[in-house]
């Protein structure tokens, strides 16, 4: 079983190599791609079916054992976010081939569209299965050069503007984390995460306190917590709407990831927890009062993707296990819904020309279908009973209800005040785009959208309403998870089974 | 790196400091190819600040000599891969200032323009016009309203 783990991270760098040599074949090139994606989910859910029977499933690779070599860890965790991961990137791949096939315009992918795509894929879920601080560097590494491809594709003019920033941004807090890194090598001798798990207990509680703090700053600006969020709204809405949405639903959530990572098996207990809970409730509401702000669909999209990463923040903050369960639920959630939105709004250019709102409107007597592909995710974002945003964001706030104490107890207020607004944006956009008089920015003759990109859509839409028929089960995972993310030996036993040196 | 083994020479150490605070001041400037020089320069200051977290000693290769004269090896192996990611992110930071600079003719990295739009309405004190926009008939035939606002139109033309 142990053998399947390099596989999600191999598969895709191998099919981004043929997808290189095959740049003029573009059929060949699509059904590697599709080929590719499709045996990491096959992969990832039977990684995640071992993790949830037997425990972590660990691989070192090059045979060295653990606290020499480097390893591959698939614990609960990282199994549910490669199953998550690696089901949206196939829905966009799905999609983005819809749009290639339809027009050949600016907006549409290109050859390198396809190489990039894989290795973004495989640097996602090497972050996911480093089991060391160096290789979980490294995946960010790969996965933020390929964004930087995807985010200025094509090389015009906005691209590169909006694109500049984003690869500054992402280049810094690049070399804070690889400062940590450095730090955190410097102080305990090891970047094995189990081992470092017991290393880190040992130190002082000041140096403890600023790797701590180092390593959370690096994977803030990644997830985009506020006051680190400012990049974000700027850069993704410029790039090709599979890109933007790949990277709205994954990025930021590779950085969630890390910081659970962090917080529970590094530093457990730290006492970063109420930094954490503050920046989480001024994500959530600066995040969504920029949103009721916007007028163009996709960066009022950004906006409350910055917005909600404060749920996940807040689950994490809470350090109880129901808080880091209702986490890690959201996360999948999130990743989910947010995804399909940008996949709409996708579909939005496509059909009416733009996402500019004040340029659209009428959409649901033009597009019946599109309107309702928006309406189900936007209502599933807001919350509204009994879809899985709603599970969700009940089951955080209900954390930090049986948490207690002051601080938790605003962060629910801000939450649901957050859920009302993001409530507020999605019918205003409603309102706007879908409702009034028919107004389209084009004047070009309708044609059918591509089956393809509408079926990838639908599909999406799908799994986040099927996110809400299996949260039961869902939320067993996720609380199975949490408990051994909060017990920490059934990480460390699995990479260290002879003991900790 | 000295012989000896014992702790980081302070010329390292100062060195460090100089490459990270020049690169940190040069990354707050607008122009894209300062902005590309201090990314160089904070680099290369984070590379040697992960060459000084390891022992110093030795060359690390077994049969040299003893094993407790050797140089720390991982720090090293890692400073050659993360100087192979600095090099490639500067090369494309490169290669995004010159296409800035054929595009639009300088490198400076301008304001979000829907950031700027949006400031200036707050200063302004009005909401998205998008928000007034279509109620009533507003030219849509398919709308059926009746006829309120007229009326009351009217009832203010009497008086």
């Amino acid at each position: 079983m142990s053998t399947l783990v390099p596989l999600p991270v191999v598969v895709p760098l191998l099919g981004a190599a043929l997808t290189l040599l095959l740049a003029g074949k573009p059929r060949l090139q699509r059904a590697i791609s599709v080929l590719c994606l499709g045996g990491t989910l096959t992969v990832a859910v039977l990684l995640l079916v071992q993790a949830y029977r037997h425990g972590p499933v660990v691989v070192a690779v090059g045979a060295w054992p653990a606290p020499v070599g480097i390893v591959l860890v698939a614990d609960q965790l990282a199994a549910l976010m490669l199953v998550v991961s690696s089901a949206v990137t196939l829905c966009v791949l799905l999609y983005s081939i819809g749009q290639g096939r339809s027009e050949t315009s600016e907006s549409s992918p290109v050859s390198i569209f396809h190489p990039t795509y894989l290795v973004l894929t495989a640097g996602v879920t090497n972050a996911f299965l480093a089991g060391d601080l160096f290789n979980l560097f490294v995946g960010f590494e790969i996965l933020l050069a390929a964004s930087f491809v995807l985010i200025t594709l094509g090389g015009t003019e906005t691209r590169i503007r909006t694109g500049s920033t984003y690869v500054v941004v992402s280049i810094l807090s690049s070399m804070i984390f690889l400062t940590s890194v450095g730090l955190v090598y410097a102080a305990t001798g090891t970047l094995n995460l189990a081992q470092l798990a017991q290393r880190l207990d040992d130190l002082p509680d000041g140096v403890r306190l600023a790797l701590e703090l180092m390593l959370l700053l690096a994977f803030a600006i990644k997830a985009a917590v506020f006051p680190l969020s400012a990049w974000l709204p700027d850069s993704y809405p410029t790039a090709p709407a599979p890109v933007t949405a790949v990277f709205a639903g994954l990025l930021t959530k590779v950085g969630v990831y890390a910081v659970i990572r962090t917080e529970t098996l590094l530093f457990p207990g730290g006492r970063a927890h109420v930094l954490l809970m503050v920046v989480a409730g001024l994500t959530m509401v600066i995040g969504i009062l920029g949103a009721v702000a916007q007028s163009d669909l996709k960066r009022l999209f950004s906006f409350t993707l910055v917005s909600h990463i404060g749920y996940m923040i807040f689950g994490v903050a809470l350090s109880t296990t129901a808080g880091l369960s209702g986490a890690i639920f959201y996360v999948v959630h999130h990743i989910t819904i947010q995804t399909t939105l940008f996949l709409v709004a996708g579909l939005v250019e496509e059909r009416a020309g733009s996402t500019d709102l004040r340029r659209i409107g009428g959409l649901a007597r033009v597009a019946p279908l599109l309107g309702v592909l928006f309406f189900v995710p936007a209502m599933n974002l807001a919350g509204v009973p009994p879809f899985s945003g709603f599970l969700g964001k009940l089951g955080l706030l209900q954390a930090g209800v049986a948490a207690g104490g002051p601080l938790p107890g605003v962060l629910v207020a801000a939450g649901t005040l957050t859920s009302l607004l993001t409530l507020y944006v999605a019918s205003r956009v409603w309102n706007i785009a879908f409702w009034r008089a028919p107004r389209l920015a084009t004047n070009e003759p309708v044609v059918r959208l591509p089956r393809l990109m509408v079926g990838a859509t639908v599909a999406l839409v799908a799994l986040g309403l099927a996110l809400t028929v299996l949260a039961g089960p869902l939320f067993d995972v996720t609380a199975d998870a949490a408990a051994d993310l909060r017990l920490r030996t059934p990480y460390v036993r699995a990479v260290l089974p002879g003991g900790v040196p | 790196m000295t012989a000896s083994g014992a702790g980081p020479t302070l010329v390292l150490v100062l060195a460090v400091a100089v490459l990270v605070g020049c690169g940190v001041i040069l990354l707050l400037e607008r122009s894209l190819t300062r902005i590309l020089l201090g990314v160089i320069m904070l680099g290369n200051g984070v590379n040697l600040l992960i060459l000084l977290g390891g022992r110093s000693g030795g060359a690390p290769i077994v049969g040299t000599g003893p094993v407790e004269r050797m140089s720390d090896p991982l720090p090293q192996a890692m400073v050659l891969t993360s100087i192979v990611i600095t090099f490639g992110f500067t090369a494309f930071l490169l290669a995004v200032a010159y296409r800035s600079w054929y595009l639009s003719g300088d490198d400076e990295v301008p304001d979000d323009l829907e950031d700027r739009q949006i400031i200036r309405r707050a200063g302004r004190n009005e909401a998205g016009a998008v928000d007034f926009g279509g109620e009533g008939p507003n030219g849509d035939p398919e709308q059926v309203d009746p006829e309120p606002a007229r009326r009351r139109l009217r009832r203010g033309d009497d008086a």
